[in-house]
């Protein structure tokens, strides 16, 4: 897991700058913020915004619009599992039901005890050996209810190294 | 000494393949071994990986899938004869790598390269035949490269298969201060991992299509929109770039000529309709991802108003090969207006699941039972999705229609990004109906009512058909409804969702009935 740090206008500031001469570089800004702090806190929107000269709503809107980005801290991990169709032609609305009901939360939650993030994703890429889940930015293939579960174990005695 | 090739892309990794490698080092130091360790790409028989190969004289012996457990027999089975490097007995071998029918039968052009090489060696690449297309086409003037990709018959393999030569004239012919090169790597569509495997297995080829773009248009700025989820092939693309700068391929001189192109990388943000071409120009832009009205065409008014050949990975990875070897090379590949090959893309409940290139023409049949060797589960195929979460449900009546983008036309299906997700006998088709529709619901970039608004209905009223609600008047509605949403809606996202909808509601109608009627319910 990653380790994110609590954030401040000055780094937002500073991270900000380092992509100030690309083109268009609302996106490659927000996704370095994200990946610093693990999400992109609502009170730097207005700071974002008065950098690129555009409105705080505007900014708000493209952050909104794209499932990637987050308002709020993820947990120590997050996972995602595939929806998408052939994923599910080998078992995943199982697997979905069984990891909601294994950690307690719906898409789209973290878990009380902060440990587990659980998002849909719409491909991984990796429909060669569906179904997929990724955890953190680690691609996991094959997995049914039995792998989930020995993936969640090793997760919690921090046996796996996710990079 | 020996050499050892060790698979690392995306579905490799998941299957172990880092481990293995490490494990192979440790075991080499262990014996104090000499091996020489490459990390190649991965050739895409998925169902034997990791497939590990041994060069030797005779050519590359694979051996797979290996686990962790088959090293230390494997290993010292291959120290045992190391004369010849080939140990036959064991129950892992493969045999030659080329000689596998899987591999031996198709056609690779796009994908020569790909499993063969160091992705981010660049003498491999040029040992391979690498940047032997932009040699060519520095030779020639603008129009004479544009006019060799109009030649070759080459479309676009994102899904759309415009002609990609049209494309590059109208950018050609207009006038601005600046061009872009777009390449779209937001390979979004289920069942697909073509583009994931020429950008983490083969990148060279991509920016050298990308270079081959840029002098024929005259562009001089080329951006990757990659989706989030390939991180791997961010890492790998970034590395391959700042290596081609490193050897002036990239950057003020495009090898000593005078051009110049730059590249970038630029990651989406889970957002599926950014592989629509002007919804992703929106996000590059950095706005949300919205879909633009045409015209004007991007070819016209493209990134940042200029205009802008957007095309995809696997369209731009194919340029070079065109250049290298000639339009007729090419286009003697195919038949109809289908010219060339495809990257098809074996996937879901399919036993050998994989990359499988030919030339257009193949049957959907052939391609499932030969290649594919029929479901995992080894229950009956029912339906056999072609061309991602907007392509048709096809059912066995279909499945001799050869792969070709006319013919799939025809009745009503797509071949899309060559996506071929097998489903087995248990799949429940109005299930898969109402994820269309929902699919649809989730990724609408909201602009037009038909595709926003549509799809929320459209995942109600087969809520009400699969619980038997007033089933004659809602099926009624739900053709009506997908009507609409063809022939209304802004883009495809919208206009093709009643693809998948309408085929498993034609073909599949039983699913669809199986709970009695409650009429006077709504």
């Amino acid at each position: 897991m990653v380790q994110h740090l609590n954030w401040d206008p000055a780094t937002i500031s500073r991270i900000a700058r380092k992509h100030l001469d690309q083109e268009g570089a609302l996106l490659p800004v927000l996704h370095s913020i994200q990946t610093e702090f693990g999400h992109i806190p609502p009170d730097c929107v207005g700071q974002i915004a008065d950098l690129f000269n555009v409105s705080a709503a505007e900014v708000h809107g493209v952050l909104s619009f794209y499932p990637f980005f987050r308002s709020t801290p993820p947990g120590r991990h997050t996972i995602q599992i595939c929806r998408a169709e052939a994923c599910q032609s080998m078992g995943s609305r199982l697997l979905e039901r069984h990891a909601k009901l294994t950690l307690g939360i719906d898409f789209h939650q973290t878990s009380a005890d902060g440990e587990f993030t659980l998002e849909p994703v719409y491909c991984l890429g990796n429909c060669a050996c569906s179904p997929s889940i990724r955890v953190g930015t680690q691609i996991f293939s094959h997995v049914d209810s039995a792998r989930f579960d020995a993936l969640i174990d090793d997760l919690q005695t921090n046996i796996l190294e996710v990079k | 000494m020996t050499t050892i090739y060790i698979p690392r892309d995306t579905t490799t990794i998941s299957l172990g393949a880092d481990k293995l490698a490490d494990e192979i080092v440790n075991f080499a130091a262990d014996k104090q071994l000499e091996l020489s360790i490459i990390r190649n790409g991965s050739r895409g028989l998925y169902w034997l990986e990791p497939m590990i190969e041994i060069e030797t004289s005779a050519g590359r012996i694979a051996y797979g899938p290996v686990m962790i457990e088959d090293i230390n027999y494997l290993m010292t089975s291959v120290m045992a004869s190391a004369s010849a490097n080939v140990y036959t007995d064991h129950p892992l071998y493969l045999g030659l790598t080329e000689d596998i029918p899987y591999l031996r039968d198709q056609q690779r052009l796009t994908f020569a390269r790909v499993g063969i090489i160091d992705p981010l060696s660049i003498e491999h690449f040029l040992q391979h035949g690498g940047f032997q297309g932009l040699k060519h086409a520095l030779t020639k003037k603008p129009a004479e490269i544009v006019v060799d990709i109009t030649d070759s018959g080459l479309r676009g393999r994102g899904g759309a298969a415009f002609p990609t030569g049209i494309k590059w004239q109208t950018v050609l012919l207009t006038e601005s201060d600046q061009k872009y090169i777009v390449c779209n790597a937001d390979e979004g569509d289920s069942g697909t991992f073509a583009d994931r495997m020429i950008m983490e297995s083969d990148p060279f080829s991509l920016i050298e299509g990308m270079i081959i773009a840029g002098l024929a248009v005259g562009a001089t700025r080329g951006y990757i929109y990659l989706r989030e989820e390939y991180r791997l092939a961010q890492q790998v693309l970034e590395q391959a770039i700042h290596v081609a700068e490193e050897h002036h391929y990239l950057g003020e001189q495009v090898h000593g000529s005078g051009h110049e192109f730059r590249l970038e990388v630029r990651m989406g943000a889970g957002a599926y309709i950014c592989g629509e071409e002007t919804a992703l120009l929106d996000s590059l832009e950095g706005k949300r991802g919205m879909v633009r009205t045409k015209p004007p065409v991007p070819a016209v008014a493209g990134l940042f108003g200029k205009p802008t050949v957007v095309n995809n990975v696997l369209s731009l990875a194919t340029v070079p090969v065109i250049l290298a070897r000639g339009s007729q090379f090419y286009k003697d590949y195919g038949l109809g207006r289908s010219r060339g090959t495809i990257p098809l893309q074996l996937a879901g409940n399919v036993r050998h699941a994989g990359l499988v290139e030919v030339a257009f023409g193949i049957s959907l049949r052939k391609l499932v039972t030969y290649f594919g060797g029929g479901t995992r589960t080894g229950k009956p195929i029912k339906a056999i999705q072609v061309g991602g979460p907007l392509g048709a449900y096809l059912p066995t009546a279909q499945w001799d229609t050869p792969l070709d983008y006319e013919a799939f036309t025809d009745i009503g299906a797509i071949l899309g990004h060559g996506g071929v997700v097998v489903f087995d006998d248990t799949v429940d088709m109005a299930e898969q109906a109402q994820f269309a529709m929902e699919f649809c619901a989730i990724e609408s970039c909201g602009k037009c009512t038909p595709c926003r608004i549509g799809s929320t209905r459209g995942v109600e009223v087969l809520e009400k058909i699969r619980q038997g609600t007033q089933r004659e008047k809602n099926s009624q509605l739900l053709i009506d409804l997908c009507e609409t949403m063809e022939l209304g809606s802004l883009c495809a996202m919208g206009g093709m969702t009643p693809f998948p909808v309408l085929s498993a509601f034609n073909n599949f109608r039983e699913d669809f009935f199986q709970s009695l009627e409650r009429d006077g319910e709504i």
